[in-house]
């Protein structure tokens, strides 16, 4: 859309700007005031410099937490993009099972974070939850709260009952803008289901795809809820995200100054990656 | 192949019941009954647990308090998303793409990295432990959203019906709210809708800045659950409550949905 010059917008923009800064930027400044110095409580500080930055870089449980991150951001990455896709695909377009599919597949959504773990968690039990049994019965040896294997499997399953509906829905979004009259160009084209989706569904797609794996990466990356009712980050830290490390290290050990050049670091990364997908949607926005 | 295209979707929603199911399942059982058998359905159907709920104070009063704050939230959150999503689909500004996308980063900030400063920030304020704390805190990341859906949704709007409007001799504000308003419902619904759902779901900072008198039910639920294992029965009827605002929710925009979760942009 053609947009006009007006410098009298910003009024508009003043409601929101005000509100938000209220929350973000002083809030945020307390951090970077903890992150440059030590406390020994009553408000007295003393300048640290860069220290804690180089103690947090350094150190290996740092390390660990953002591992462990991005090992589970890109494994629920890799299972939900393409499964939402494919279940976006096999939906109907019409009638009246499209509002009954879209209301049970928002429900997830829709649930607090902290009743979905301990959902999970119940359901999950090996002596009393259904998962849990089931599985043992099966044969397998099925104990999250003490294997660590079995800790992320089912912390990964959980994030894909609670987050795939999201790829769904936009995906579905996407594909509902497609004209009858494409499909019709294929057909009388002969082109098979593959080259439908290569080339006519899945460039269709792209613009929600987006939104869809940032939406995706910004939530994962700052999970803390769900796995802390789930399995408290445990067994041991085997499942301690960044999120649930660095509450431990802020409110439990109370270690203000690491914590707060953690919480740098890890906005930053945030940051950085979700600009990098931001950019990409704008242009994929000027082209359509 | 087309006739069992049916399957896939079948068997997801299959998958999505399945846990909600064994939380009801739980929530008809004694607490005794829960740890020592492993049923399909509850063998001593049983209200009690939801009985305690509604008339427990400690429990009806989380469920009213987050109410409250999810309502206060989602209109703060989109009065003033209007004007600035407004402003944002229809003109261009000094500095108005840095402005969206600084917007956007309070979307993308964890949560974590803000609880331990708002606790402080709303405590020196005298804001502690009051339902409009939790509200504030929550347009952080719910107005970034709300401006992000809206400015979807008016971008859609052809310029041409502004234009119409003035050259029909509306004034701004008539223009705005007789003629645009009502053109974007649909969009004002969904992200109504959004900002529920984000205020309502959020636990880490709701509990945070909050002790007794303005204390959501998620963290009431986490009381319990810390003293793990006694109130399983419980816990699962407080969390089947919980599902049920979204559900109602849910049902009034289901057919707008699909285009919602696109923000707007399809």
């Amino acid at each position: 859309m053609n947009k006009t010059i007006n410098q009298k917008a910003w009024f508009f923009v003043v409601p929101v700007f005000v509100l938000v800064a209220f929350n973000a930027v002083i809030p945020l400044m307390t951090v970077v005031n903890y992150s440059f110095q030590e406390t020994f409580g009553n408000n007295v500080f003393m300048w640290e410099g860069t220290r804690w930055f180089k103690q947090i870089l350094q150190s290996e449980r740092f390390h660990a937490a953002l591992g462990r991150q991005f090992l589970f951001t890109g494994i629920i990455l890799v299972i939900q993009i393409p499964l939402g896709i494919a279940i976006a695909l096999s939906m109907p377009k019409e009638g009246p099972w499209v509002s009954v599919c879209l209301v049970l597949m928002s429900m997830p959504l829709l649930i607090p974070w902290n009743v979905v773990g301990a959902m999970w968690n119940i359901f999950a039990l090996p002596e009393i939850g259904f998962l849990g049994h089931t599985l043992n019965g099966l044969g397998f040896d099925y104990n999250f709260t003490q294997q660590i294997g079995d800790a992320w499997f089912t912390t990964i399953l959980m994030d894909v009952w609670h987050w795939t509906s999201l790829v769904v829905l936009l995906s579905y979004a996407g594909l509902m803008s497609i004209q009858p009259a494409y499909y019709q160009a294929a057909e009388i084209d002969g082109a098979s289901r593959w080259s439908v989706f290569r080339y006519i569904e899945l460039p269709k797609m792209k613009k929600v795809l987006t939104i869809a794996i940032l939406l995706r990466f910004m939530d994962s990356f700052m999970i803390y809820t769900e796995p802390f009712v789930l399995t408290g980050g445990g067994p041991g830290n085997a499942t301690a995200f960044l999120s649930i490390d660095l509450v431990k290290m802020a409110l439990g050990q109370f270690d203000l100054g690491p914590a707060a050049a953690m919480s740098l670091i890890y906005f930053f990364i945030v940051l950085l990656v979700c600009w990098v997908f931001y950019n990409l949607m704008m242009k994929n926005e000027e082209q359509s | 192949m087309k006739k069992m295209k049916w399957i896939v979707p079948t068997l997801y929603i299959i998958f999505l019941m399945l846990p909600i199911y064994w939380l009801l399942n739980m929530s008809f059982k004694t607490t005794t009954e829960i740890i020592n058998t492993y049923s399909l359905w509850p063998q001593e159907f049983t209200l009690e647990n939801y009985k305690t709920i509604f008339t427990d104070s400690t429990w009806y009063n989380g469920y009213l308090n987050s109410i409250y704050y999810v309502l206060f939230n989602t209109v703060i959150s989109v009065a003033a998303a209007l004007p600035a999503a407004y402003a944002f689909s229809r003109y261009k500004f000094l500095g108005d793409k840095h402005l969206f996308f600084w917007l956007l980063t309070n979307r993308m900030a964890p949560p974590a990295v803000f609880a331990l400063p708002f606790f402080q920030f709303y405590s020196s304020i005298n804001l502690f432990d009051t339902h409009v704390a939790v509200a504030l805190s929550h347009c952080l990341f719910n107005i970034p959203l709300a401006v992000w859906i809206l400015e979807g949704f008016m971008s859609s709007v052809p310029k041409e019906l502004d234009e119409t409007a003035y050259v029909d001799g509306y004034s701004f504000s008539k223009f705005f709210f007789k003629i645009f308003i009502p053109t974007i419902t649909a969009g004002i619904g969904i992200t109504m809708f959004f900002c529920f759902m984000f205020s309502w779901v959020e636990l880490l900072l709701a509990k945070t800045l909050t002790a007794v008198a303005a204390k959501p039910i998620a963290a009431t639920m986490t009381r319990t659950a810390s003293t793990s294992g006694y109130e399983l029965g419980l816990l699962a009827a407080a969390g089947s409550l919980t599902i049920v605002p979204g559900a109602i929710v849910i049902y009034f925009v289901r057919n707008y949905i699909a285009k919602g979760f696109a923000l707007g942009r399809v």
